[in-house]
């Protein structure tokens, strides 16, 4: 390999740069709508999973389209703000606005014929990275009708374990509510009582996800607390 | 060159490129590289074959595109050149699989980024793809990739089986009612740890057969 004049080495790095901006902004624009349409596909699947809908990638769209059967964004006196998308909502950006600005999306599904549920989406923090998911409740607005969780980067078998079938099984038919009085779930560390209505039993070794998910449960339940006692059956 | 007698595309000599990563000159086993995502990715079968699939893809492109330029390529920044072509490579196949394979995609996460810093895919550009013909290339970046690759699916294979007590996600050990009769799956095959001591074994395994590798000090 021969040694090149600083001018060869100037205009090769040029021309490489301008080969390979090209190259990746045209690749990352072409195939931009299917991955977006990937992630609508994924946001719609997670959304029926909560109210135990199981969708596949290719009937998620129409399935979203019959169990879901009214969207809505709400501030935190449980009144309905106009002319916002509840589906586009970012959690995330909502969660640093201060609590009076922030948008709070909801969901209203009929998963079956007699069956009204509500949807709630969340969004905390986990051991690695963000955690996040949809929690419904029944129309008396107490009962856990279904959750769905996901993670990021939790560690695999032990944190990352929320997203699995059998650790929403804990939270069907929990309460939200002692009274009057909101209490969200509590994730129990050594197993929750088979009798206690407000704790689900927290993942072996993953202790810090499952408190950052009680705790992501009860900071976006909290603020739907009004519009709970209002719309309560 | 219309003189030269022209070499078979798969004479032995390039056969050789092909297997001997597989075996003697093994990148994970023998040169012990690419470690890292052998621990990252291998928790699980599935993503770990998406990962070697994707080092494949990576590996045998990236080798064609700098051998091909390796007459054009100033010695001076020759390493930058080399990055720019891999991390290209990987970014093409993430935005490649979050496109048509989002499932595996969300699985592998930021890994499928940590390609670029696979010391594996950089050590056959400056090894061999900077001095030998793009066909050449072609073949010793399948075969390095694949040597990787096998590594990283056997890890898997038993870091899932023992683990998770599944293969590709189907649950064996409940099917074969292991639990009922008291069978607990091992979760420590499931930390970081394991993953090497796996590759460990495998090593050894291999030295044991082949004592070329035993290095004498």
């Amino acid at each position: 390999m021969k040694d090149f004049s600083n001018r060869y080495i100037f205009i090769f790095s040029v021309v490489m740069v301008a080969i390979v901006a090209a190259l990746l902004s045209s690749a990352a624009m072409l195939l931009q709508p299917l991955q977006e349409r990937n992630r609508v596909i994924e946001k719609k699947k997670n959304i029926l999973a909560s109210v135990r809908v199981e969708a596949t990638k290719e009937n998620a769209a129409e399935l979203y389209e019959k169990v879901i059967e009214s969207s809505m964004v709400l501030d935190k006196n449980g009144e309905t703000v106009d002319n916002i998308d509840p589906f586009n909502i970012d959690l995330r950006a909502e969660q640093r606005k201060p609590l009076d600005q922030q948008n709070l999306p909801l969901f209203v599904a009929k998963p079956n014929d007699t069956l009204k549920v509500v949807i709630i989406p969340v969004e905390g923090r986990g051991l690695w990275g963000p955690i996040f998911g949809y929690i419904s409740l029944e129309a008396d607005m107490n009962t856990v009708y279904g959750v769905n969780f996901d993670h990021v980067s939790e560690t695999p078998g032990l944190g990352a374990e929320i997203n699995t079938s059998w650790f929403g099984e804990y939270f069907k038919g929990k309460k939200i509510f002692d009274g009057n009085r909101f209490v969200s779930i509590k994730v129990i560390k050594g197993g929750a009582r088979d009798d206690d209505p407000h704790g689900v039993d927290a993942i072996s070794g993953g202790t810090i996800t499952s408190t950052g998910l009680e705790e992501m449960l009860y900071d976006c339940l909290v603020k739907y607390e009004k519009y709970f006692n209002k719309n309560r059956l | 060159m219309s003189k030269q007698e022209k070499e078979p595309l798969l004479s032995a000599k390039n056969i050789k490129l092909l297997r001997e990563p597989l075996g003697s000159s093994n990148p994970i086993t023998v040169q012990v590289l690419g470690i890292c995502s052998a621990l990252a990715v291998t928790v699980k079968l599935k993503p770990a074959i998406v990962m070697a699939l994707s080092v494949v893809v990576v590996l045998a492109v990236s080798n064609v595109v700098i051998s091909l330029l390796r007459k054009s390529v100033p010695q001076r920044i020759r390493i930058i050149v080399q990055l720019v072509v891999i991390a290209t490579m990987v970014i093409l196949v993430d935005e490649f699989l979050r496109a048509f394979a989002f499932d595996i995609s969300k699985q592998l996460s930021v890994f499928v980024g940590l390609i670029i810093t696979n010391c594996i895919i950089m050590g056959r550009l400056e090894a061999f793809a900077l001095a030998n013909k793009p066909w050449e290339s072609f073949l010793d970046g399948l075969g390095n990739a694949a040597g990787y690759g096998w590594i990283l699916i056997v890890v898997a294979f038993f870091r899932e089986f023992l683990g998770s007590g599944t293969i590709m996600d189907y649950p064996v050990m409940e099917k074969l009612g292991l639990p009922t009769i008291g069978y607990e799956n091992n979760g420590m095959m499931i930390l970081p740890p394991m993953a090497l001591i796996t590759v460990g074994i495998i090593i050894w395994v291999q030295r044991s057969k082949n004592r070329d590798l035993i290095e004498n000090n």
